[in-house]
């Protein structure tokens, strides 16, 4: 048991990382890290003795997501980018950093959400390829294909950043 | 000697810092020679460096109160302590023992229809309707447990668990929705190495909220059915009592574990 809070303790900053950069919320973020975490306290008899535990953890946390995103699409409940409190992104930094990250983390949004995904378990959260295709539940190949998709539509976005906000209406929400 | 020939798996792995390091050199070597390539690489270690810095504030602030893992598992631990989602159904179930007035204890005034006889009336027809199919037994598989829960849990209204059988050599292969007279009712299948199934069904208990093991045949099925927080669970399957009793008994400790 104290082997579960000593595993489980240090991995919270990371998962209410990845999870905001996911949802973007932070009560939304930090709902769904709870829930991944009771269900990790629950069931860490049942875990792989041999696996890494962060992936395992991680794996909850994404099926979690994967059904709460399926809802969140039916009731409406997103948050457009321009409404989202800054408290939900705050970020301590010059303010000329601060922009940079801002519209690094607004192209980031506008990936589609299984590229988005890849990216931050790899690049973010330092998950090898083959526990990030274990979290996605998807072949390394397709690892491999949505990573570098990410990376080249990231940095096309991130180039364009300059031009108005239209260039993108297909990413946008209609409500 | 010719290296190996540079692939772009290589090459995000050279930015994720996922390679061997003498594959490290080649790509070095390789980008040193491939200025246009190395440029878009340049450009994908930028691009990670960045996203890193831009949301590690994230990972610095600190817990909210609710995050507290300590909290947590001692919550988990105390048998009674319920789950956020719980309040809504224990104050529905005030409502409905209020309501139920002169309601006692006295099995004479109790509603055998909706007792713990009738759950393991279900579960024994569930048994016969869903065990000897072949081909969709279930209807979401193991693989999607936390699917099956979430989903089970929603539509019952109350906090639903899938035991472990494990340690009794049947391994569980999913599950599905059913309709009952009281309602809908959530049902788990299990297998061991011989094909023999054994299927565990729960649903909230309108009467008889809390009843010991109580052992129950049925045709062809033997079982045994409990109640615990209001809510009432049926395992049943072919293998004698004898064998059932100590797999239900450990569904029952799990169960309230997990509760």
């Amino acid at each position: 048991m104290d082997d579960m809070a000593r595993t489980l303790e240090p991995m919270i900053p990371a998962l209410r990382r990845y999870a905001r950069a996911l949802v973007r919320d932070r009560s939304a973020a930090d709902d769904l890290v709870q829930d991944c975490l009771e269900r990790a306290i629950v069931h860490w008899g049942q875990r792989r003795v041999d696996g890494n535990p962060r992936a395992w953890v991680f794996a909850i946390l994404q099926n979690l997501f994967k059904t709460r995103a399926r809802r969140i699409a039916r009731g409406g409940a997103h948050v457009p980018l321009e409404d989202a409190d800054s408290g939900a992104l705050a970020i301590a930094a010059p303010q000329e950093e601060q922009l940079l990250y801002k519209q690094t983390l607004n192209a980031l949004a506008q990936l589609p959400e299984e590229q988005r995904a890849v990216l931050l378990l790899v690049t973010v959260e330092d998950l090898s390829y083959r526990e990030a295709a274990e979290i996605l539940d998807v072949p390394i190949g397709t690892v491999m294909s949505r990573l570098s998709r990410a990376r080249e539509r990231l940095s096309n976005v991130t180039s364009g950043e300059a031009r108005p906000d239209g260039a993108y209406p297909q990413l946008r929400s209609v409500k | 000697m010719t290296p190996r020939p540079i692939t772009d798996d290589d090459l995000h792995g050279y930015v994720d810092q996922q390679l061997a390091p003498n594959r490290t050199e080649e790509v070095r070597a390789y980008l040193a020679d491939h200025p246009e390539v190395s440029a878009r690489i340049n450009g994908y270690v930028e691009q990670r460096e960045r996203l890193r810095a831009a949301l590690a504030p994230i990972a610095e602030e600190p817990l909210p109160s609710r995050l507290n893992l300590t909290r947590m598992i001692e919550a988990q631990r105390r048998p009674r302590g319920l789950p956020r989602w719980a309040s809504a159904a224990a104050a529905a179930a005030l409502v409905l023992l209020g309501g139920a007035g002169g309601w006692s204890l006295n099995s004479v005034s109790r509603p055998a229809a909706a007792g713990i006889a009738s759950l393991a009336r279900e579960a024994a027809e569930s048994y016969a309707v869903f065990a000897p199919d072949r081909v969709r037994p279930v209807e979401l598989r193991a693989a999607d447990r936390v699917d099956l829960v979430d989903w089970l849990t929603q539509r019952l209204g109350r906090h639903v668990a899938a035991p472990d059988l494990s340690s009794a050599g049947y391994r569980f292969m999913g599950g599905r929705m059913v309709a009952t007279a009281h309602g809908p009712a959530a049902l788990f299948m299990y297998d061991d190495d011989h094909g023999t199934r054994l299927v565990m069904l729960a649903r909230p208990m309108a009467t008889e909220r809390d009843s010991v093991m109580s052992p129950l045949a049925q045709d062809a099925v033997n079982g045994f059915a409990w109640a615990e927080h209001g809510m009432g669970y049926s395992l049943v399957g072919p293998p004698s009592a004898e064998i059932l009793h100590p797999i239900a008994d450990d569904a029952r400790r799990q169960i309230a574990h997990d509760i």
